[in-house]
């Protein structure tokens, strides 16, 4: 199918019915939704930029209140959840392989298996979110506080607000991402009903390459995001 | 027209592609085109073509241009006296923010892009559609929501913030509709960054065979440089207004000093996008410009290489710039330097725009037809709007005139002088190909001529009225009435200009039904866009076209049509 020669007269049949009217081959097509993904993903990198941005200016002029807050955090669930995210770029890796070898229902396979894994990622980041609500860790709550003092330094105790800047980003940048993976997992619903009517093989499987564009850049993001709020200043 | 006889002929062989129009013909005997291949309000809710969505969003954008030229008659009208007497110091407050928001956001960023850009960049360079037609329609309908929004928020009440959403102001104190205002700044910003994602991925991919990149004209450059900032830029604005309404909503301190955030941080990430946003708004006018000059010219436009390259020049400089407007917001004095610097830098690749069109009018054959009294209004002014901004780029000044009339001035010379003079010249220039009908000539003219006069009376006395030290945002000058003789000329001038906004709209309606029948090319216009019929057919080429011919080939077009005697 990929190796059909360029249509050059509209209105001649397509073999492939994905092929648009105003594109003249496949590959146009192909180049011009990866080219689109690829710029969609820039924007991506700028928006979640701005939150960076707000983070490293507060991380460096609150370093001790940060480091406190960020030790309140819980490690174990954080780590577990990095390796499930992974693990599921790893999943839609292997359902756009099996697409280009021709494996229908392995595709489907890996693409369940993608959601199952995003979706527990988002469940274990809520029972997370649950902890901080019921350590009163939630900023903006008249309840808001946090014990302790700034790591290293007994007789400084944490300065409540800039503690809650702290968990103001964090909510806002997990927030923001976690939002991304629920857009995601719906992404995949689809790309998973799709495939399984056999609509991805060899010859068609731009959709589920830019899917996995999609998947493996919210994936990046917490990539940075887990060591910028867990790990600062953490001693064993 | 003079040619001397120095200048080098190109090979004859380089002929126009001429596209057989066999098109189809409706029952009703008319030849069938894009606007009458179907009828009915889903024919056009629902449709995909660019051509189809650009009139949409023609709708849409003119209903905010009278929505904001509306607000800006009561400020007019209010500075008519020293004494606050028309509106409250609340009021008035709202007047000039919702001004700004609607202009800014729902007019001038979208208007040339959306409608001009989509209509003609898939002609231009030869394809059927944008890249991307459903996500074409999609951000149309996020705009026409975001517009709902900001109608929304006018309705309930308003909102006060000023365009900028300046925190703690906007986050802390004000009880007005600052959330509703900032969603729909956020929500037509996905409209405008996905515009702009479509517009770059159908310059790269869907060229017609033939077209290279030397060979586009300066208008999709234009929107390609435009495009860039768009989706760079728009981002990180979109982040910052969501922190705003976080903060608002749930009372955090992101950036509110007196819990330990820092305001100069939203200041940083708004400009960062709001600077690049004003040539957003006047690339694509540069765009245009250069199409005018070089018909009414009859030359290739001067240095092509050197504008295309100057209008990416612009977009990647006017990204380091954004610190001027925070001069004396307290930023350290050596980043001030610096921003300084840069902005004075910006000023060479626009120098280099207006050299290379009034080189390019150099011993041209120069006619007067409505686009080109645009063109020379646009060049004029955005001269006067471009020098003035480096009064401002000056540490020194800018101290002086920071949030004074001179500023309001400065910026109105470029977004209202420029911008909407080119989108205006832009309008009459392909109006023939939008609509298929010719516009009248003379009231063209006329309304050409009201705008420039009326222009100027309303914004240069605000020069002076800013370097006296009137401050903007005042809705109360009874300290000093000295000012109020520059205000009434000012607001005399807003008059006029209204005049001349209100005459194209009514003519541009009147000509869709009585307007004489436009030709193919009405103006012996070299570019893609004039090779095909007025108005065009839903897939604009019979044929994929075969470009052989460099862009603003008017020596040779005027060589070809010699016999046939043109009426300027």
């Amino acid at each position: 199918m990929h190796t059909s020669p360029p249509a050059t007269v509209e209105g001649e049949a397509h073999e492939n019915p994905a092929l648009l009217h105003h594109f003249a081959t496949e590959e146009q097509q192909k180049n011009a939704a990866s080219l689109g993904m690829w710029l969609f993903l820039i924007t991506e990198i700028m928006f979640f930029g701005g939150m960076f941005c707000a983070y490293l200016v507060y991380r460096y002029a609150y370093f001790g209140d940060f480091a406190a807050a960020s030790s309140s955090l819980d490690l174990k669930l954080g780590t577990i959840n990095t390796i499930v995210l992974i693990g599921s770029s790893l999943t839609v890796a292997m359902a756009i392989r099996c697409a280009q070898v021709g494996k229908q229902k392995a595709i489907v396979g890996y693409l369940v298996l993608t959601i199952i894994l995003g979706v527990a990622f988002l469940g274990i980041k809520a029972i997370e979110y649950k902890q901080k609500f019921d350590e009163h860790h939630v900023p903006g709550l008249a309840n808001f506080h946090l014990e302790g003092h700034v790591p290293r330094h007994a007789d400084v105790p944490v300065n409540q607000n800039h503690a809650q800047i702290y968990f103001s980003l964090y909510f806002a940048m997990t927030g923001m991402h976690a939002l991304h993976m629920i857009i995601g997992v719906g992404l995949f619903a689809y790309l998973t009903y799709k495939a399984y009517k056999g609509r991805y093989g060899p010859g068609y499987y731009t959709p589920l390459e830019n899917g996995g564009l999609y998947w493996h850049f919210v994936d990046i993001v917490w990539i940075y995001l887990f060591p910028l709020l867990y790990l600062i200043d953490r001693h064993p | 027209m003079h040619r001397p006889a120095t200048w080098p002929r190109r090979p004859r062989n380089r002929k126009f592609q001429v596209t057989s129009m066999a098109t189809a013909v409706l029952e009703t005997g008319e030849r069938e085109t894009y606007l009458n291949r179907e009828y009915g309000i889903k024919s056009w809710l629902l449709t995909v073509d660019h051509k189809r969505i650009a009139l949409l969003y023609l709708m849409g954008i003119t209903f905010f241009f009278f929505i904001g030229g509306f607000f800006a008659l009561l400020i007019r009208l209010e500075l008519l006296t020293p004494a606050g007497d028309l509106v409250q110091a609340d009021t008035y407050n709202k007047l000039f923010t919702m001004h700004g928001q609607v202009m800014v956001f729902f007019f001038l960023i979208p208007a040339v892009p959306a409608v001009l850009g989509n209509f003609l960049i898939p002609i231009m360079i030869g394809a059927k559609d944008l890249a991307f037609p459903r996500i074409n329609l999609l951000s149309w309908y996020l705009y026409i929501i975001g517009g709902i929004l900001m109608v929304y928020t006018i309705l309930a009440g308003g909102v006060d913030t000023g365009w900028t959403f300046y925190t703690p102001l906007s986050t802390e104190f004000l009880k007005t509709n600052v959330t509703t205002a900032a969603l729909a700044v956020f929500v037509s910003g996905f409209s405008s960054i996905l515009t702009g994602l479509n517009f770059i991925v159908t310059t790269h991919r869907m060229r017609a065979p033939g077209m290279t990149w030397n060979r586009l004209p300066l208008f999709v450059w234009a929107h390609y440089a435009t495009s860039i900032i768009q989706v760079l830029g728009t981002p990180v604005v979109a982040i910052a207004i969501v922190l705003v309404a976080l903060e608002r909503l749930f009372h955090l301190g992101i950036f509110n000093p007196t819990l330990g955030g820092d305001p100069l941080l939203f200041q940083h990430l708004f400009w960062f996008y709001s600077h690049p946003a004003v040539y957003i708004m006047i690339l694509p006018g540069m765009g245009i410009i250069s199409e005018i000059v070089c018909c009414f010219s009859r030359k290739r436009v001067f240095g092509y290489k050197a504008m295309a390259i100057a209008l990416l020049g612009i977009a990647v400089v006017g990204f380091l710039v954004w610190a001027h407007h925070m001069f004396v917001a307290g930023i350290s004095l050596y980043a001030a330097l610096i921003f300084s610097f840069l902005s004075y830098f910006v000023a060479v690749p626009s120098a280099i725009k207006v050299f290379n069109w009034t080189s390019t009018m150099y011993k041209g054959s120069i006619s007067y037809q409505t686009p080109m009294l645009y063109a020379f209004g646009f060049i004029g002014l955005f001269t006067m709007g471009g020098l003035t901004g480096l009064f401002l780029a000056c540490l020194g000044v800018d101290v002086h005139v920071t949030d004074t009339y001179f500023v309001v001035a400065h910026f109105h010379y470029i977004m209202v002088g420029g911008m909407v003079m080119a989108y205006l010249g832009g309008m009459h220039f392909w109006w023939p190909k939008i609509s298929g009908r010719l516009y009248p000539e003379g009231w063209g003219r006329l309304a050409a001529l009201l705008v420039f006069v009326g222009f100027n009376l309303t914004f240069f006395p605000q020069f002076i009225l800013g370097y006296m030290g009137m401050p903007r945002r005042y809705w109360d000058y009874s300290h000093s009435p000295e000012f109020q003789i520059l205000n009434v000329l000012s607001t005399a001038g807003a008059t006029i200009l209204a005049v001349g906004y209100l005459l194209p709209m009514i003519y541009f309606l009147w000509s869709m039904r009585y307007g004489k029948p436009a030709p193919d090319n009405p103006w012996n216009a070299a570019g893609l866009e004039w090779t095909i019929p007025s108005p065009p057919t839903t897939f604009n080429f019979e044929e994929q076209p075969v470009v052989t011919w460099e862009a603003y080939n008017y020596d040779e077009l005027d060589q070809r049509r010699e016999e046939v005697p043109v009426a300027h």
